[in-house]
């Protein structure tokens, strides 16, 4: 029996298995992962209250009507006051920036791996990524100690005589910026690695036989042939970077407004869950978009 | 023709001497923090900034610190069912992403499994906790959070981290032994457990490790969905770096670089020959 026919045979063998292979995550993601964001989008339109859940009941039933109540107040009161509405912009706009540099640092290192010896490939690569599975919580920590008023890199610069009094670091916005370069930076080089050691370098010398420098065979064969690579990569630091807590916790200061931190305030310190999950919808509603972006173009990149 | 070679060696060994000085730059940047932190987890004096001595006493006062001991036994056991139940889902799920092409509703499936791996802790971890009240609420079921509920929620961001490891290579694989399998009269089920599963072994088995690690170093949902007397290490942690830099910390920061490079440094090698194994006999 040649491969052909085999092929055919088995969609004939496959719906007994079939349904039991496809309904096993996808009952665990419907009820641990999609159903979760209903009660979300619920919680945020009921009110808060001194009781155990803190929040009003949406429905109620009484003298035979069922009253269902939306309070939209916890929106109005995110728009009203100026605090929410710049966190957002800051968070959006560190991420970006962070997302930026993460791509100048972690293309030319995706590229000097891909451009390595074949056999070499795999020992860079698990370089990069061996920081990413030691704790995250403790590198965000290890920085703590560096950018100290009294810690190395201050004491270390005034040692040399660059400067006479310690630099201000930790608990700026510098030092966040830091923090999340340094936490999401082998996010960025493993998809663009992907993508890069998939090129044909006979583009690049065809490209060089016509004439072109190596300049121009950058921009114009290599750049556009990694896009979905960028995109993957830039979204993979971006998005978490929007909502990111511990690191603005524990390397920003009063300056550093972030949206994940205000989440957490709202939570845990002021115990207002209808508050905390209108901002957590209006943060899903903001990272739809580059949602969306990260999974076309991560479909693209595994169907290439 | 030679001088389209030679162009080509002067460009590529341009551009590659700048991206490689980038390379190790990066690599630098990326250890030398961890590095500082481990020599002064040997550190005598409690202040971190000054170095008063070799001493190994921060070891000695993390290792009778009780609560930080509980903490590290009941992550591991999490971080262990997690990964175990986040693997086995995987699998499932990766035949669905790569061999499972058409079926109703795909998108969603392929959107939920992706999502996790982008979605901010916050979320993640504020949305489960609503769920868990809520079915407390409706059919008394989580009755209270604690290791279980924290459990659920790893396994489901675990799942998608997995799913993306297992499914690449699963995806990689040359299908025409396990048709050969078929043909020669195996099932479906049988020819997926002795062909199928051994080829993609050491995907599985990084899936696994990086479940592992993931669940281990979650502070943020954890924090949501775990109840009084389920406190893992991370927020044990968390907790005490947030008052400052504490010598304790360094120690424990240590043991875990330590445990980390020997656990990821043995599985590169045991896939590294397996895979040669595996080449050597397709050779034969």
């Amino acid at each position: 029996m040649n491969i052909k026919q085999s092929i055919q045979r088995l969609p004939q063998k496959l719906p007994k298995g079939r349904h039991w292979v496809i309904s096993a995550p996808y009952l665990w993601l419907l009820v641990f992962f999609i159903l979760p964001f209903f009660f979300v989008g619920k919680i945020s339109v009921s009110e808060a209250e001194l009781a155990i859940p803190p929040y009003t009941p949406m429905f109620a039933w009484e003298e035979n009507q069922l009253n269902i109540t939306l309070n939209f107040g916890n929106y109005l009161w995110l728009l009203e006051d100026p605090i929410y509405i710049q966190a957002y912009l800051n968070s959006i706009s560190m991420a970006f920036w962070s997302t930026v540099l993460c791509l100048l640092i972690g293309f030319p290192m995706a590229y000097a791996i891909a451009k390595a010896p074949k056999e070499q490939q795999a020992i860079w690569l698990l370089l990069v990524l061996l920081p990413s599975w030691t704790s995250f919580l403790i590198r965000v920590y290890a920085w703590m100690g560096l950018l100290k008023n009294n810690g190395l890199i201050n004491n270390g610069l005034m040692w040399l005589g660059i400067i006479d009094d310690p630099i201000q670091m930790i608990n700026t916005n510098f030092a966040v910026y830091i923090g999340i370069v340094y936490s999401y930076l082998p996010f960025m080089v493993l998809p663009l690695y992907a993508n890069l050691v998939k090129h044909d370098d006979s583009l690049l010398e065809a490209a060089s036989d016509l004439g072109a420098n190596k300049l121009t065979c950058f921009f114009r064969i290599t750049l556009p042939l990694s896009f979905n690579g960028i995109v993957a990569g830039s979204m993979l630091v971006f998005i978490p970077a929007v909502g990111e807590y511990v690191i603005p916790e524990l390397l920003g200061g009063t300056e550093t407004i972030m949206i994940g931190k205000v989440l957490w305030q709202e939570f845990f310190n002021n115990r207002d869950w209808p508050v905390a999950s209108a901002l957590a919808v209006i943060m899903i509603v903001i990272l739809i978009v580059p949602i969306t972006l990260f999974h076309r173009y991560q479909n693209k990149e595994v169907s290439q | 023709m030679t001088a389209s070679t030679e162009k080509r060696g002067s460009f590529s060994f341009a551009t590659f001497s700048f991206s490689k000085f980038m390379f190790w730059a990066g690599i630098a940047f990326l250890y030398l923090p961890m590095l500082v932190l481990v020599v002064y987890s040997f550190n005598e004096s409690r202040l971190v900034t000054v170095w008063a001595g070799f001493s190994t006493k921060w070891y000695f006062e993390l290792f009778e610190d009780q609560q930080i001991m509980n903490a590290v036994w009941r992550s591991v056991e999490i971080a262990f069912c997690s990964a175990t139940a986040a693997v086995i889902l995987a699998i499932f799920a990766s035949i669905v992403m790569v061999r499972i092409k058409k079926f109703r509703t795909r998108t969603l499936f392929t959107g939920s499994i992706t999502a996790p791996l982008v979605m901010p802790d916050v979320i993640i971890g504020l949305s489960m906790l609503l769920l868990f009240v809520a079915m407390g609420q409706y059919i008394g079921w989580p009755a209270e959070r604690g290791m279980l509920t924290v459990w659920i929620a790893h396994t489901t961001f675990c799942l998608a981290y997995s799913t993306v490891v297992i499914s690449s290579r699963l995806m990689e694989m040359d299908r025409s032994i396990e048709e050969a399998a078929l043909d020669l009269g195996a099932n479906q089920l049988e020819a997926f457990v002795k062909i199928t599963l051994p080829i993609i072994f050491p995907a599985i088995l990084s899936a696994w490790l990086l479940s592992f690690t993931l669940s281990l170093d979650d502070v943020v949902i954890a924090s949501f969905v775990t109840g009084p007397g389920a406190t893992t290490l991370p927020i044990e942690v968390f907790s005490s770096v947030r008052l400052g830099v504490t010598p304790k910390i360094n120690a424990l920061a240590t043991l875990i670089i330590l445990a980390v490079i020997i656990v990821s440094l043995a599985t590169w090698f045991a896939t590294k020959r397996i895979n040669d194994r595996m080449k050597q006999s397709m050779a034969n």
